[in-house]
């Protein structure tokens, strides 16, 4: 789907969307910078690398690598060079959590949790090194983008009211600015916390705000699996701005972030 | 929840706007049940912060509070009452706030801070706060035209009835 126009034509800015369902949900690219034939291949490559991660990565089909990594039917050097770069990564945000972000869930080789803002972020790499200055990719809830969403206006991303669909709970804005939201208001209880192997509890949502969202998507899963301890924790991470909601209805933020305002 | 106020006394308290709505007679004081008034049995109540920039002027400020559900005033809350009310400790959102006030025959002469929220205090608790919620209406009319949504995963079918995806369907 190829849409033209949209909010940003009104103020004279470009605006090409481009929605792609892959890994079980939904990625949108909107470009925001005037459309070239390198910026349309771009967006052609980030497609198909996703189609490609997803192959490669997805734990429910038996004969990507990974499955056949966990089967033991292939070995680490035999794997895309990627799946290598990927467990490392898992690796170090594991440490980074203190064990609460893992890619081995009971016992099995799942790095589901790094996968999908890893190729976000790789997807808005690619449009950028296009030429497409000002974008946004949209990786079905957890958002990069670069740049500037129109002439001198910073990127303004809604947070997800988790109880009332379709509302908002507060905008953050940035012009290079990861956001990922970790929660259970769209697929139920499906992050486990790797440290009791039950559902995590004490939070409803968690939102964290950073630069890079390969990053910021998985800290927000592990920070989401600490429930009430999320809080002490994302104090200490460098970069890292929070916002969250309680099981028990009260939300909480850091104070530096980005929030807009109107006026 | 206490609202009982009528007489708002706009305070800056650690730099943030904090509405104290005291009345020293008529409905608006509080049942003590053995709050420590030194001079009389009444306990002032506080006001949890009224929406910034609200606080009414004079007497009339912060009225919509007083109505039906003050506690019967204790003895010496009529008109002719001194003495000095200590108010409960009011747990805000900027943190714990409690004031005394001075009452002379039954005319509020001073209000004294007891107890505002610390730095630390403040920190912790400006942080936490009941979930906001933006509906689309108020997004609208504060023109916050927002550019993506962040929220939990969504599956490919949760998405077609998604803010997200009213965004990228959206044309000017």
């Amino acid at each position: 789907m190829r849409e033209r126009g949209g909010p940003g034509a009104a103020t004279g800015a470009a605006r090409e969307v481009r929605v792609v369902h892959v890994m079980g949900t939904v990625f949108s690219f909107d470009v925001r910078t005037p459309m070239t034939p390198a910026i349309d291949r771009a967006l052609d490559a980030a497609e198909e690398h996703l189609r490609h991660v997803d192959a490669v990565f997805s734990t429910y089909r038996p004969d990507s690598q990974i499955s056949r990594l966990a089967a033991g039917t292939l070995t680490l050097d035999a794997c895309p060079p990627e799946v290598g770069e990927v467990l490392a990564l898992c690796a170090e945000i594991a440490e980074e959590s203190g064990g609460r972000f893992t890619w081995t869930p009971d016992g099995r080789l799942d790095p589901s949790g790094m996968v999908k803002g890893w190729a976000a972020e790789a997807a808005s790499d690619l449009l950028f090194e296009a030429g497409a200055a000002d974008h946004c990719v949209n990786a079905g809830g957890d958002v990069q983008a670069r740049g500037s969403a129109g002439p001198g206006r910073p990127w303004r991303i809604g947070l997800a009211h988790p109880h009332r669909r379709g509302d908002l709970m507060a905008v953050v804005t940035g012009h290079d600015i990861a956001v990922a939201t970790s929660g259970t208001s769209e697929r139920g209880d499906h992050i486990v916390d790797p440290r009791t192997g039950r559902p995590a509890t004490g939070l409803t949502s968690l939102t964290l705000v950073g630069r890079h969202l390969t990053h910021v998507d998985a800290l927000a899963t592990a920070g989401f699996a600490m429930g009430g301890e999320a809080r002490a924790w994302v104090a200490g991470l460098p970069g890292i701005e929070a916002f969250a909601v309680t099981s028990d209805g009260h939300a909480w933020q850091t104070p530096g972030l980005p929030l807009w305002t109107a006026g | 929840m206490m609202r009982r106020a009528v007489l708002a006394t706009s305070a800056t308290v650690a730099g943030v706007s904090l509405l104290l709505a005291l009345k020293p007679h008529h409905n608006g004081i509080a049942a003590a049940s053995g709050q420590g008034a030194s001079g009389g049995g009444g306990a002032v109540t506080v006001a949890p912060p009224v929406a910034p920039g609200s606080a009414g002027s004079g007497g009339s400020g912060g009225s919509t509070g007083s109505s039906g559900s003050s506690a019967p005033p204790k003895q010496g809350a009529k008109s002719g009452a001194s003495g000095t009310y200590t108010g409960s400790v009011i747990d805000t959102r900027y943190g714990p706030v409690q004031v005394a006030v001075t009452v002379a025959r039954g005319k509020l002469t001073g209000v004294k801070v007891l107890q505002t929220p610390s730095e630390n205090g403040r920190d912790r608790r400006l942080a936490a706060m009941a979930v906001p919620q933006l509906t689309q209406e108020a997004l609208a009319a504060g023109n916050a035209r927002i550019d993506t949504v962040s929220g939990a995963t969504y599956t490919s079918e949760g998405y077609i009835n998604s803010l997200q995806s009213a965004l990228d369907k959206a044309r000017a």
